[in-house]
């Protein structure tokens, strides 16, 4: 008998890397035809689209896809949520689907952010020749540079720091060694933007960004799309046996934002959302962190990255240090974290993001990621942070029989 | 501070507009209500302005205790440096103006080394709790590197100049420096 389960028919994931040659809806139709194909259905099939592409968030990116694989009169929501624009965009074909508006819709995340620079604080106005005051603050001139950082590498090196000032165990090498492990679990991803791996003085050595961040211990600009079919219980129960097979359920969906805290008009809170995310997720689905074979988290920075093996509870409170210093996230841990090589290594194509971690998940759990295969996962998260702020996670399982 | 002050030394001047004395002086509750408009003509501009200079933001406050100010829910107590609508904390819409405690240490820093052309690199952007209240700012009068910043360093809040504008007024920054000179060695 059908149940309220949501599943995930077809994902499929572009190559994240320089696409010189492809537009944004080159882009987005590859990773659309990909999972449609990888469903085995079609787009007639689909009730529903959601779409994202943040740097292009006014655009109508929907539509402008169905020009390209399907003009079939279905609603569109073009979705814009920071670098949560893609859990998003998976989110609201779930909801569509679990209101049983229609049983099969389509989510795609797309960007292409090949060559960018700092996406925030990237630029400054020069000062006015008189100073006048503007905004909120009433400021009489930028103050990127001057009342602190607007660039993301600073701001959540900040993250990062202030974890360490709290529980202590943090510095530099620390830092750079939760790199070395993406870098490294990169080497096994061939859709990976970057697949080299990279020894502790390379990365410490390299270029400094924003200390303790240095350039290979942030999220690679690239370009990059993914899309997923998700479909109803009841509809699946319809399908092919080899379909209903190779659907991975999921068990959980959820989306945060940021609630008050004291210090967070200053600095983003990023940990408050990820954590009551990651409790509504876990209550969703019934499962609790020890039973995940598998963390796809939001490591926009390597800084970033120690802070959510507490958010997401995958350590004691205050752990994280002695977490990651057990080896537990790297692949053969016993918590396995960003085996994909993560946003520092794998790339960041920002909409795209919060498909491809799922996918990334959904591909183990099907035992179909090669090389990289985590056997027997059965169980997984994805999570994304958008500054912002706005936090997502999927749990995902792997189908029962 | 002396690149900052040839960048506008030399750019063309304007008519005249009110400035900056108003602003600095009046420490009236819900001072984001408006005050543009209230201040932007120049009748506005007493006879007693204590200097032509105007604070980078409004939520510095000079004369010879120079200190930062923000607006604090009355209900709750939530503090913002900005103008709200309501307090994103509990949703009430009655502020008060407090005084934020010019003593406080570093709870999280970064050092940036690459950022927009025009922001002087390298520089030290920090989280400083101040009593309780958590502010943003760059530490200065410090050198920008890992052996001379630490978390948990004491500092306090200081002042510095930006430079005139067309029409001499100075615009005067905050940011915050070690308590104590020693803590440069380590």
């Amino acid at each position: 008998m059908a149940n309220d389960d949501i599943w995930i028919l077809g994902i499929h994931m572009t190559k994240f890397g320089k696409h010189p040659d492809l537009d944004v809806v080159d882009l987005a139709a590859e990773a659309a035809m990909g999972a449609l194909d990888d469903g085995g259905v079609g787009i007639k099939d689909m009730g529903v689209l959601a779409a994202g592409c943040l740097m292009m968030a006014s655009a109508g990116i929907g539509q402008q896809l169905q020009k390209q694989i399907g003009q079939t009169g279905i609603p569109v929501y073009n979705v814009a949520n920071a670098c949560a624009t893609g859990a998003t965009a998976l989110r609201t074909v779930i909801m569509a689907v679990r209101a049983g508006e229609c049983d099969m819709g389509l989510a795609v995340g797309v960007e292409k952010l090949s060559g960018a620079g700092l996406l925030s604080g990237g630029s400054r106005k020069s000062d006015d020749d008189t100073w006048t005051r503007h905004g909120r603050y009433g400021a009489v001139a930028p103050v990127d540079g001057r009342i602190g950082t607007e660039t993301m590498p600073g701001v959540f090196a900040q993250i990062g720091m202030e974890y360490g000032h709290k529980y202590g165990g943090t510095s530099f090498e620390l830092f750079a060694r939760i790199s070395e492990k993406n870098h490294s679990h990169s080497t096994l991803n061939p859709l990976a933007s970057y697949s080299k791996a990279m020894s502790l003085e390379q990365i410490m050595g390299d270029m400094m960004i924003a200390y303790p961040n240095t350039r290979p211990m942030c999220s690679a600009n690239c370009d990059g799309a993914a899309a997923a079919v998700i479909v109803s219980d009841a509809k699946l129960r319809t399908l092919d046996p080899d379909q209903r097979r190779r659907a991975v359920k999921v068990s959980a969906s959820v989306l945060t934002s940021d609630p008050w805290e004291e210090s967070c008009q200053v600095l983003p809170d990023v940990n408050t959302l990820t954590r009551n995310a990651a409790k509504l997720a876990y209550e969703q689905a019934g499962v609790g962190p020890e039973d995940l074979d598998l963390v796809e988290l939001h490591d926009c920075f390597a800084t970033a990255e120690l802070v959510h093996y507490d958010n997401l509870m995958l350590c004691p409170v205050g752990g994280a240090v002695d977490f990651f210093e057990s080896g537990a996230t790297w692949r053969d841990g016993s918590k396995p974290v960003n085996v994909s090589g993560g946003l520092e290594s794998k790339g960041h194509p920002i909409a795209a993001t919060g498909i491809a971690n799922v996918w990334e998940v959904a591909h183990h759990l099907r035992g179909e990621a090669g090389d990289r295969q985590i056997e027997g996962a059965t169980v997984g998260l994805a999570h994304v942070i958008g500054l912002g702020s706005a936090c997502g996670i999927h749990i995902l399982e792997k189908a029962a029989g | 501070m002396m690149a900052e002050k040839g960048l506008v030394g030399g750019l063309r001047a304007r008519p005249i507009r009110a400035t900056s004395s108003t602003w600095i002086t009046t420490g009236n509750v819900g001072y984001g209500q408006g005050h543009g408009s209230a201040n932007e003509t120049s009748d506005e501009r007493g006879g007693d302005q204590l200097s032509d200079q105007i604070t980078l933001v409004d939520y510095l406050e000079l004369g010879d205790d120079p200190h930062l100010v923000a607006n604090e829910c009355r209900a709750c107590g939530a503090r913002f440096f900005d103008r709200r609508n309501a307090c994103a904390s509990c949703g009430k819409t009655e502020f008060k103006r407090v005084r934020i405690a010019g003593d406080g240490e570093v709870r999280a820093f970064t050092i940036v080394s690459f950022a927009a052309p025009g922001v002087p690199v390298p520089f030290v952007a920090a989280l400083v709790d101040c009593d309780g209240t958590s502010v943003r700012a760059n530490l200065i009068n410090v050198e920008a590197d890992p052996d001379h910043v630490s978390l948990g360093m004491k500092v306090r809040l200081a002042t510095y100049s930006l430079g005139e504008d067309s029409n001499g007024t100075e615009a005067i920054g905050f940011g915050f420096e070690p308590q104590e000179a020693h803590d440069n060695g380590k």
